[in-house]
């Protein structure tokens, strides 16, 4: 496969020009033109991150639905003015469904949608819903809770690490979720937590991935969006919890497990209703029940136990027997937050900004 | 904080400091010529990318290490045939080095961003690396860290100890004698422009084997910027910029550190030191004024060429 990369990438291009020329030629004989799909995408595919798995739905309703759709993405669109002018282009064009997938595209979206009214629009991780323009989000804390476990259970130092990109509820909703899995399995163990205020860059991510290691971390996760901490924890021959997508290939020994998002069958169900003419704009915030987050294999070096505990607790979040943040709920300083009895509601959870108890350190505001 | 923890922070720092160093250093170089070359990001990741593939398809380090070089040195030629046979504006012509760069290594690393390659690993020398103190801090990293120490060693020796180095200060400061003297400006600066390049495609290639071996779209994430804002600061001297290099990877290693431990300061501040201790320190250090404009290349910047004098 190594030698041929090369040969591919240009056989590709070759025949994505010729296909290009015969669409060209052949793009009025259709009965029925195919339904236009459009996908935004924040940053590049790659094979591995946030846009990659947004790409494997692109690539499943491309399958399941064949010549009846046109799919088109656009690839490292920044948020802001040119996001409005890609979805525009898009609009104009004559996509019938768009899927944009970065929270800053939530305004621009907004603004294009209400000049396209027949246009359907839909918008990753953001709050705002018109008559054509919904929203979809997955319960990442959900796998973060699984991923505690599995991280607290294999700790020997009862110390586990956390490279967060930024301070921003999402993230903290994540190192909460984690701590919360970790303290699960033992009350005692802590969270030590570095913020690079940078959502990619592989040579910070490793310094603070090491740092933490040096400071006794032996099991460390990750949001933000490169591979550098898993290879950095392959290294050192310690542990690594992935984000976005499974990163064995990268720390085959390090990686217990990862947080995997999958919306392949929420583009497939968007894509159906479209085509039957039924679509509606909702606000989806779908986990482990509807199969958008799930956690990737577990590494042969987690006791069996261990599993079961993690499949256990995986069966009772999809049943809603199980909310990682269940009362009681306490804060750093011990105060409880969410009383026994209730969960954390949706509300609450979307503005998270403390540390519950178990997280070293104060969160920057 | 134990001498444990210490030692650790100063073996990341040195790791932190080396892509500074290879670029920073090429940089000095070049713009000791006379000449300002702003597409230290753009060679960078060009040679981050080939030395890549090279890894990934051969398995060679050596080869990928020096197809690295090679490919920032090609970058540099691009460069140096705009601004020195063509005499294109310097700034202009480097910026678009980066912005070119940048784009080009994203598209054609686009295969690249699956594989997993084996890194340079760190060297184990028997005894050596096993002592105590002295064995983790002296002699147990990557070949490329020494590489970058030998280089700084060469450098300040070729600038300011050999009749090579004299001459080539002597184009940067007044192309027009140096000509006169029969000394061959265009093609000395051509020289320095290509270890420049070479030095940043190095530094390129060892963020890709060796501290972080992966291939990513815009995995060098400013240091080929940083490293230019070094040369300046450190008032176009080696040792300047070895300490600048070195105070920036560890005060981004400490900031790291003082996170971990828990301690109340505002991540953000901290990530924001690094960039303010390095100017500061090296702003306080190279105060004098006169010794800047004697440290400062004349000419550098303008455009020379033979048949204008």
């Amino acid at each position: 496969m190594k030698k041929t990369l090369f040969a591919q990438r240009f056989k590709t291009l070759a025949s994505s020009l010729l296909l290009a020329s015969t669409l060209g030629l052949a793009g009025t004989a259709a009965a029925e033109d195919p339904l236009k799909v459009g996908f935004i995408y924040v940053s590049p595919i790659g094979d591995a991150g946030w846009t990659y798995q947004h790409d494997l739905g692109r690539k499943a309703i491309e399958e399941k639905f064949g010549d009846k759709i046109q799919v088109k993405y656009v690839e490292s669109v920044p948020e802001g003015a040119e996001a409005e002018r890609v979805t525009r282009e898009m609009a104009s064009s004559g996509s019938k469904l768009i899927f944009g997938t970065s929270f800053g595209f939530m305004n621009p979206m907004l603004k294009v949608a209400k000049t396209f009214p027949d246009t359907h629009f839909e918008h990753a991780t953001g709050y705002k819903t018109e008559a054509n323009l919904g929203n979809y989000n997955a319960r990442f804390y959900e796998g973060r809770y699984l991923s505690g476990i599995v991280a607290g259970s294999m700790t020997k130092t009862k110390t586990l690490g956390y490279v967060a990109a930024f301070p921003i509820p999402e993230v903290v909703m994540g190192i909460n979720a984690f701590t919360r899995g970790a303290q699960s399995v033992n009350p005692d163990i802590k969270v030590k937590v570095i913020w690079v205020n940078s959502w990619f860059d592989p040579g910070r991510e490793r310094e603070a991935a090491v740092t933490l290691m040096d400071q006794d971390a032996d099991v460390i996760t990750h949001h933000t969006d490169s591979t550098a901490v898993v290879i950095a924890a392959e290294e050192k021959g310690k542990y690594a919890i992935a984000y976005h997508s499974d990163m064995s290939k990268y720390g085959p020994k390090a990686q217990l497990t990862a947080v995997t998002h999958h919306w392949e069958k929420f583009y497939i169900d968007q894509v159906q209703q479209a085509l039957d003419k039924t679509w509606k704009p909702t606000s989806i915030w779908g986990g482990v029940k509807e199969g958008m987050i799930d956690i990737a294999p577990l590494n042969a070096v987690v006791p069996k136990e261990v599993a079961e505990k993690v499949e256990k607790a995986k069966a009772a979040l999809a049943d809603g027997s199980l909310h990682p943040f269940a009362g009681p709920v306490l804060d750093q300083d011990g105060k409880e937050t969410v009383a026994a009895g209730s969960n954390m509601t949706d509300e609450v959870l979307l503005k998270m900004d403390y540390y519950v108890k178990g997280v070293d350190g104060k969160l920057p505001k | 904080m134990d001498t444990n923890t210490l030692i650790l922070m100063l073996v990341a720092t040195v790791a932190a400091a080396i892509p500074l160093i290879f670029a920073a250093l090429g940089e000095l170089v070049v713009e000791k010529s006379g000449v300002l070359n702003l597409g230290v990001e753009g060679m960078m990741i060009v040679g981050a990318l080939f030395a890549f593939i090279v890894a990934a398809e051969t398995g060679q380090l050596w080869l990928a290490t020096l197809v690295g070089a090679l490919a920032g040195a090609t970058m540099a030629l691009i460069f140096g045939f705009i601004t020195l046979s063509l005499m294109a504006n310097q700034v202009a012509t480097g910026l678009a080095l980066t912005i070119f760069g940048v784009g080009l290594s994203a598209f054609i690393g686009q295969g690249y961003t699956s594989v997993a390659l084996d890194g340079i690993k760190n060297l184990d020398i028997p005894v050596l690396s096993s002592l105590p103190v002295v064995g983790k801090l002296l002699f147990s990293y990557n070949i490329l860290v020494y590489l970058a120490f030998a280089a700084f060693i060469a450098v300040t020796w070729f600038l300011y100890k050999t009749r090579a180095g004299l001459i080539l200060r002597a184009v940067g400061e007044s192309p027009s004698s140096a000509h006169a003297l029969g000394y061959r400006v265009i093609r000395i600066r051509y020289l320095a422009v290509l270890f420049g390049g070479a030095m940043a495609g190095l530094a390129g290639a060892y963020l890709s084997l060796a501290y972080t071996p992966l291939w990513a779209e815009g995995m060098t994430a400013g240091r080929g910027w940083i490293a230019l804002a070094l040369v300046v600061f450190a008032t176009w001297r080696p040792g300047r910029v070895l300490i600048g290099a070195l105070l920036f990877g560890g005060v981004t290693i400490a900031q790291f550190h003082v996170q971990g431990l828990g301690v109340e300061i505002p991540s953000q501040f901290l990530s924001m030191l690094p960039y303010l201790a390095t100017i500061i320190v090296l702003v306080l250090i190279s105060r004098d004024a006169g010794v800047i404009r004697l440290n400062a290349p004349a000419s550098l910047g303008q455009p020379w060429h033979n048949e204008l004098h």
